[in-house]
């Protein structure tokens, strides 16, 4: 392609070509993210305190998602539920991630019958429904956030961990690696140096698209009475005390809050595709 | 074909093999889970009996339950009773666990099969419809109605539904199985269907991303094929192309996919029977959990898997018809 070539078709993307704009949109993604994130985290207890003056109110300026039948303003307590949510979706992928790319390692690098042990395993946790899985740890931890995050943590890190050991098993039959030993480097150097390196996005790709499925889990746990406790602001919680007057015709509480549920596990898979493509772009094109 | 009998009876039984390990993995793991837990059972059961209890009943009632003796001696007994489809009572609905499980199951596969049926269809309709015409505007818009539906909890959706066609448009009933107050033998068919497509709607919309866009992907590596391009040389339409090459090679992987995704269905059923108040397996699990009702919980988790087991020996057995490929790996 000649220099004009390209030239014009850069400008024809308004000057930038597609990875720039990728970066901006991942940057802006992450940004909007964090405001929420802070913001909810900032929301005080006293200002989710409500009174029965204006309860069950309608949307309007002053509360933009109306309030509740305790007349909690609506739209702080999905925020702050928010900001809640994602600590344990970030908390629960974060331990899952880490165990998938152990056992990962593990099961590539290990002896066969470790190898077949793991799959065993990993037959095991998907043979349970999740759901019931997590009902199940919630209730061997007393119910809770601790019972949550455990029970979400030791969901979710199967496919990854199938996915980083064929990675592993694929890297290990590479040149350099066949080179590295040959050199008289052991196990854990390679390990280090060479394996470690090339599973990091992987790593880093699996944590943020396992994110949605953690606050979606974590949202329905709370739903069906597993998560924290009632008087605590989260969205699963908002959305199950909405059941209750939803015959007489309170919508706010129903839809709102779960809208805002939906566009931020939306702004997180953007955010993960997005991050996918920059550290990843061979296997993304495909 | 006796060639094929044979093998089919050699992955029945490795795979049957791997399922009772599995049963009793999960038997030994969910019972020292709830065995660790803080809440205490018997607590529960006494609470659920409503009248006070004496300590010698209290004393009897904890020899019962083996409150004394060893966990592993505790597990022993309940796996014994087990073998001999002894499950225990549940000490929320008052009756043999067994007998829960048996009638709620009913309930949840009249819900679980509509949803299943209803969200193949669904997803393999819109696969090849995606499919057919990649990267132009159907397939676009088709494809992100799969990932906002994928992204969209169930219980939402649930409540959604309620919303529209129960309260706004007062189309369906809010809740349960049949209406309240009649007796089981005077409900009609039509009550119980009608009970049942709202729940069943909310299970299938969320479930059927995954069958869609499995099955556009097989579509496009079909209609990208050699054959594919002769048919269109020797004058076949695009319609007859997809009935002559593109529905045989992609329908068995679909309902392969379908069978595998049995955790799932259940998993979205428990939301969706909590939602809609329906008396199946899944507010079963989730009143057990919240009551202390520990045979139930146990009885349940057993059964799930079970269920989901079935399904993936299925999906394992079809997938040696789909690709003969898999069939010979198997085999060496």
């Amino acid at each position: 392609m000649s220099k004009r070539m390209i030239k014009e078709r850069n400008l024809a993307h308004g000057g930038w070509n597609h990875r720039k704009k990728l970066l901006i949109l991942t940057c802006a993604t992450a940004f909007l993210f964090l405001v929420i994130y802070v913001i909810g985290s900032l929301i005080s207890d006293g200002a989710v305190t409500g009174s029965f003056l204006n309860a069950k109110l309608p949307p309007s300026t002053s509360h933009p998602y109306g309030t509740d039948a305790l007349g909690r303003d609506l739209f702080l307590r999905t925020l702050k539920g928010l900001s809640v949510s994602i600590t344990v979706g970030i908390l629960a992928s974060l331990i899952s991630a880490v165990i998938a790319v152990l056992v990962g390692i593990a099961a590539a690098t290990g002896s066969k019958r470790l190898d077949a042990f793991i799959g065993w395993v990993i037959d095991l946790v998907m043979g349970v429904p999740h759901t019931v899985l997590i009902i199940l740890i919630s209730f061997a931890l007393g119910r809770g956030m601790k019972g949550m995050l455990a029970g979400i943590a030791a969901t979710h890190w199967c496919s990854l961990a199938r996915l980083i050991r064929a990675e592993v098993l694929q890297l290990r039959s590479r040149p350099y690696v066949a080179v590295s030993r040959k050199l008289g480097k052991s196990g854990s150097w390679i390990l280090i140096h060479h394996l470690l390196p090339h599973l990091f996005p992987q790593f880093l790709v699996g944590l943020i698209l396992m994110f949605p499925h953690a606050i979606l889990h974590e949202a329905s746990i709370s739903f069906l009475g597993f998560g924290l406790p009632p008087e605590q602001p989260a969205i699963g919680i908002i959305l199950s005390e909405s059941m209750r007057y939803l015959s007489t015709g309170m919508w706010w509480p129903a839809v709102l809050p779960g809208m805002t549920l939906v566009l931020i596990v939306l702004l997180i898979d953007k955010l993960g595709e997005c991050a996918r493509k920059l550290l990843d772009p061979y296997t993304a094109q495909a | 074909m006796k060639e094929n009998g044979k093998r089919f009876f050699q992955i029945l039984f490795k795979h049957g093999i791997r399922m009772i390990t599995l049963l009793l993995a999960v038997s030994v793991i969910s019972f020292a889970l709830i065995s660790a837990s803080p809440i205490d059972p018997v607590r529960q059961y006494i609470l659920g009996l409503g009248s006070a209890v004496s300590p010698e009943q209290r004393a009897q009632i904890e020899r019962y339950w083996g409150v004394n003796e060893q966990p592993v001696t505790r597990y022993l007994h309940w796996l014994a009773d087990l073998l001999q489809g002894n499950f225990g009572e549940s000490s929320l609905y008052r009756r043999p666990v067994a007998e829960v499980i048996g009638e709620r199951f009913l309930n949840s596969l009249t819900l679980m099969l509509c949803a299943w049926i209803l969200s193949g269809v669904i997803g393999f309709l819109m696969g090849c419809l995606m499919g057919l015409y990649k990267d132009r505007w159907p397939d676009r818009a088709l494809k992100k109605i799969c990932y906002l539906l994928s992204t969209v909890p169930t219980f939402w959706l649930g409540l959604l539904f309620l919303l529209v066609f129960a309260v706004w448009i007062p189309l369906f009933p809010i809740g349960f199985s049949a209406p309240v107050g009649l007796k089981s033998g005077e409900v009609t068919l039509w009550q119980k269907l009608h009970h049942l497509i709202l729940p069943a709607l909310t299970l299938s919309l969320t479930s059927f991303a995954n069958v869609a866009l499995h099955t556009r992907q097989k579509l496009v590596d079909v209609m990208g094929s050699e054959y594919v391009l002769f048919a269109k040389a020797r004058g076949e339409g695009k319609w007859t192309i997809l009935k002559r090459h593109g529905v045989r090679n992609v329908l068995l992987p679909a309902i392969t996919l379908q069978f595998a995704s049995f955790a799932e269905l259940f998993g979205g059923s428990v939301m969706a029977e909590n939602v809609f108040s329906y008396p199946g397996l899944g507010s079963a699990v989730s009143a057990a959990g919240l009551s202390g009702d520990v045979p139930l919980l146990l009885g349940i988790t057993l059964f799930s898997t079970m269920f989901v087991c079935c399904g993936n020996l299925i999906a394992n057995l079809l997938y040696g018809v789909v690709d003969p490929r898999i069939r010979e790996v198997a085999n060496e």
